[in-house]
């Protein structure tokens, strides 16, 4: 797939033997891996159209480590790419090939959990799944639960600020981490928050969070936990249209009622994750919700009951609670699986993440119809209902000349269409290299330079995770040259008193 | 100082900074300067006044979203909300009654760039939390934009944080987008009286990591207790614990609470109307108000770990006639100390320190706010960085300079 990426540094590339023997002596041991075969598992994340090799993998252990690495990196101006567990759908763990690739894999320890505080002091290497496995005998769990939990890690998390399908209620990542360790490209390391609430001064945690592992390191990471909801239960809800579902959704939130998940999938979702895992869906109607509520039993029920009535009147033509544990979770089943589901009915899908004022979705569906029939692709649709967060999956065959190309191209459509109605290009998946050159559907030139210039601020040599995010580079020089027309500008003719 | 200038609208404000630029000068920037006496004390050329920048763009109840000019007054966007049965969920605590200022006087702009929060930060976050978008002047004299009017985005870098606390030193917001969320139908407050300020925090604890689901949770001694209607009949101790929601579910989990918290002493309970003006004055700090006893008293806002938040109030008790209030399960502390010179800048600092996390001089003469940090100093990698992001933003430092920090 044709993405321009920073062209090569040959300079870089014919001292690979010598950088490899400094890499060597910095991480010693296995920690340096530097033959094409064993680098061959990093060369793509989970973003799998585009593949690179690194020049040189790195598996440091230690901050001090870690450090190190980032300051030889620094100063001889080599380029770095963190890697976590490579599940990003963005391509933000995309190699470079004269870029040293960072994996925190072996950082997979849990520093240490206290209850009495709320929080877990983890490892950046450490999966989002084992965080809450480490706290579940005292009833406790890591709130934030993206689909991938049992293979992506927290310090990919925090890069990404990922959000899972109850983040409706309990926030995304950045809502729920209260501290990190961050080495700098120069090997600066910096402590950020704490077991503690908000910054001292800027909130730098809160930008880290979420910046796609262009501006430091992430060595460790003390996230919230939570207590364990005492139940939870579910409602299936079918529709004979989207627009009735999405109708439901805005008057149960209308209603006061912020349920602990909420999620819709459209016919042909319904069909396909039907026909893979019988979780009982109803194939006659055109919108499924899945509504959660958790919290007290008392208030479960009451709310179901409301959330029902809800239902009923919003044209809803089946409706069924869950009255156990196990036909919760048969509820979810579908929709957990929705996406190996669609592998099933197609050789290929390409899963978009866009984001949408939820009014907006009976118009936005509509026109994705539109675009299928255009493109000749089908598409289906998973969506967290709640805020407005929409997974299109286009099916295609990548073995069908030009199949995939249309398929991106369906996909920027369907993007632009997002930013079109008010909303976002990306709600959880990132940016990466992705959706990079779609960044100005939403932004200016001048917002992405203020964008860039924060990134100076930490990476003054832009060497950390280059061609991810930002359609062009810009020296940060030329981006700190400022303007100003002395004499030029007018006293401005404000009001004053 | 020269008298304000007074924007009309974002092209006024951009306007307004280039000509700081270009003439070298530099600006306050304020909505309606309820929160002045915040930050250390330092001279600008002019203020750049926002808050002819008013009004409520959007509200979208269904879509828990609304927009407003940065000059809006935060009162009318709480009973807009509250008109919606909804609210900031991060319930942004007024620092009028502390200041000496008329209470309500300050705009939404002046919340986000506060950060402020309240009582139930520790369930629902700060405004950080609930701040979308922006459209903002930065020192550079240019308007940028970030985020959007949807609560899931991660399309760039979430410059909002980053606003949010940044105390005008970066850029002036002239539109803000914030989250709106339900406000729950009911709420109560359990107590328990008498207890010392190590044994309210294991009650805390007990509760905070029960099924109780506590929306907040504070601790008076006696003497601060004593000031405020709800608990003053107390004549003692009182730790307070909020519960909101439904009523079957507040119900429920009080019979929770009440199992929890039993071992550690007598329980008492407030109901709707007591608990909803016992948190707004806990929340607004009121035990420590400019026109109260304690009013001539410097005051210090400290965040740190809440199981040491008792810690963290002996150590300034042994040392000092400290009248301290504790929120946020111990997390948050209000020490009022008795003035002078330095507002016992060293002692506090080194209370802190030992323990992590960081306090604030909130309110102290002009004098002292010259003289000593009102902000936690920053570690020297840590204090470069800062400075950098500033320049990122802000590369003349025409922004509210010296405010955070001297020389930043
Ligand atoms: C099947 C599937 C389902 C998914 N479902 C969801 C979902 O529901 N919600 C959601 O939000 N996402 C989802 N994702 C996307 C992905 O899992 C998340 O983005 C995840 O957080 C990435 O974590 P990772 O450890 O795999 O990071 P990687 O893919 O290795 O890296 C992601 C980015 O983070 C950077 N990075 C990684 N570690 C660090 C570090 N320690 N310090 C600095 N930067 C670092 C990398 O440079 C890269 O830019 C899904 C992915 C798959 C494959």
């Amino acid at each position: 797939m044709p993405v321009a990426m920073p062209l090569p540094d040959d300079a870089v590339l014919k001292r690979r033997a010598e950088i490899v023997a400094a890499l060597r002596s910095i991480v010693p041991g296995e920690g340096v891996i530097a033959s094409d075969e064993a680098m061959r598992p990093y060369e793509s994340d989970g973003l799998t159209a585009y593949r690179q090799l690194p020049m040189v993998v790195v598996l440091p252990e230690t901050t001090a480590q870690v450090a190190g690495v980032l300051f030889y990196c620094h100063r001889e101006g080599i380029k770095v790419v963190p890697r976590g567990a490579g599940t990003s759908l963005s391509g933000g763990a995309l190699p470079l090939g004269d870029g040293v690739l960072l994996g925190v894999a072996k950082f997979n320890r849990i520093r240490e959990i206290d209850f009495d505080n709320g929080v877990a002091v983890v490892e950046p290497g450490v999966t989002n799944l084992a965080v809450s496995q480490a706290v579940e005998h005292a009833g406790f769990y890591y709130a934030p639960d993206p689909s991938s939990q049992i293979a992506c890690t927290i310090g990919g998390n925090v890069a990404e600020n990922s959000g899972g399908v109850h983040c409706l209620k309990y926030g995304m990542t950045t809502n729920n981490v209260l501290g990190c360790e961050l080495v700098l490209m120069t090997g600066e390391v910096l402590r950020l928050g704490g077991k503690h609430f908000d910054a001292a001064g800027y909130d730098l945690l809160g930008i880290v969070t979420g910046s796609e592992g262009l501006l430091g390191v992430v060595t460790e990471v003390t996230v919230r936990i939570l207590k364990k909801p005492q139940t939870a239960r579910a409602a299936l809800i079918g529709f004979p249209s989207s627009e009735d579902a999405g109708d439901c959704v805005a008057r149960i939130i209308g209603a006061g009622i912020i349920p602990g998940g909420m999620e819709m999938m459209d016919g042909p979702a319904i069909k396909a994750t039907e026909d893979f895992v019988h979780a009982g869906y109803p194939l006659d109607v055109e919108a499924l919700l899945i509504v959660e509520l958790d919290g007290p039993g008392a208030e479960v029920d009451y709310l179901l009951e409301r959330v029902q009535e809800i239902a009923r009147s919003c044209r809803a033509v089946t409706c069924r609670v869950s009255n156990s544990e196990a036909e919760r979770l048969l509820f979810w089943a579908g929709r957990k699986a929705a996406f190996p589901a669609v592998g099933r009915i197609s050789p290929d899908y390409y899963c978009m993440d866009g984001t949408i004022p939820r009014a907006k979705l009976p118009l936005v569906l509509k026109r994705m119809r539109e675009l299928s029939r255009h493109y000749g692709l089908r598409c289906v649709n998973v969506f967290h209902a709640g805020d407005g967060n929409l997974h299109p999956l286009i099916l295609y065959d990548a073995n069908k000349p030009g199949e995939l190309e249309r398929t991106e191209e369906f996909g920027a459509d369907i993007l632009r269409l997002c930013v079109e109605v008010g909303g976002v290009l990306t709600g959880e998946h990132g940016v990466g290299v992705e959706k990079r050159d779609l960044m100005p559907a939403m932004f200016t030139q001048t917002d992405l330079d203020q964008q860039q210039r924060l990134k100076c601020a930490f990476d003054d040599k832009g060497l950390l995770n280059p061609g991810k995010v930002f359609p062009t580079l810009h020296r940060c020089a030329e981006l700190g040259r400022m303007h100003v027309h002395a004499g030029k500008v007018a006293f401005p003719d404000l009001p004053r008193f | 100082m020269s008298d304000p200038l007074k924007p009309r609208d974002g092209a006024d404000v951009e306007a307004a900074i280039q000509w700081a630029l270009a003439g070298g000068k530099t600006l306050e920037v304020a909505g309606r300067g309820t929160k002045r006496a915040i930050g250390r004390a330092a001279q600008w050329d002019a203020t750049l006044d926002l808050s002819a920048l008013s009004g409520v763009t959007l509200y979208e109840p269904e879509e828990l979203v609304l927009s407003a000019k940065a000059g809006t007054p935060l009162a009318e966007i709480e009973a807009l909300v509250a008109a919606s049965k909804q609210q900031l969920a991060f319930e942004p605590m007024d620092y009028g009654p502390l200041l000496g200022a008329a209470p309500g006087g300050g705009t939404i702009g002046g919340a986000i760039a506060a950060n402020l929060s309240g009582p139930r930060r520790i369930k629902a976050g700060a405004a950080r939390d609930h701040f979308l978008g922006v459209s903002a002047v930065s020192g550079r004299g240019e308007t940028f934009k970030s985020g959007g009017r949807v609560v899931k985005n991660v399309t760039g870098y979430d410059l909002c944080k980053l606003l949010a606390g940044s105390w005008g030193t970066l850029a002036a917001m002239t539109d803000v987008t914030v989250k709106t969320l339900p406000r729950a139908e009911t709420e109560a407050t359990m107590l328990v009286v008498k207890l010392d300020d190590a044994a309210a925090r294991k009650a805390m604890a007990a509760a905070m990591g029960s099924y109780g689901d506590v929306s907040a949770a504070a601790h008076l001694p006696a003497a601060v207790a004593a000031r405020i209607a709800a608990t003053a009949n107390a004549g003692a101790a009182v730790t307070a614990l909020r519960l909101e929601g439904v009523a079957p579910s507040v119900a429920q989990r009080k019979t929770v609470l009440e199992a929890v918290l039993a071992p550690f002493g007598t329980l008492g309970a407030l109901d709707e109307a007591a608990s909803r003006t016992f948190w707004r004055a806990v929340k607004n700090v009121m035990p420590f108000a400019a026109d109260g006893p304690s009013g001539t008293r410097d005051l210090w806002r400290i965040s740190t770990v809440p199981a040491h938040g008792p810690d963290v109030g002996r150590r300034l008790a042994e040392q000092a006639d400290a009248e301290i209030l504790y929120d946020w399960a111990g997390g948050l502390i209000w020490v009022a100390l008795p003035p002078s010179a330095d507002a016992n800048a060293a002692l506090v600092r080194a209370a802190v320190a030992e323990t992590g996390g960081h306090a604030t001089l909130i309110r102290a003469p002009a004098a002292v706010r010259a003289a000593v940090a009102v902000f936690t100093p920053e570690p020297p990698p840590l204090a470069a960085l800062t400075q950098r992001v500033r320049d990122s933003f802000d590369p003349n430092g025409l922004l509210n300079p010296g405010r955070m920090w001297a020389g930043v």
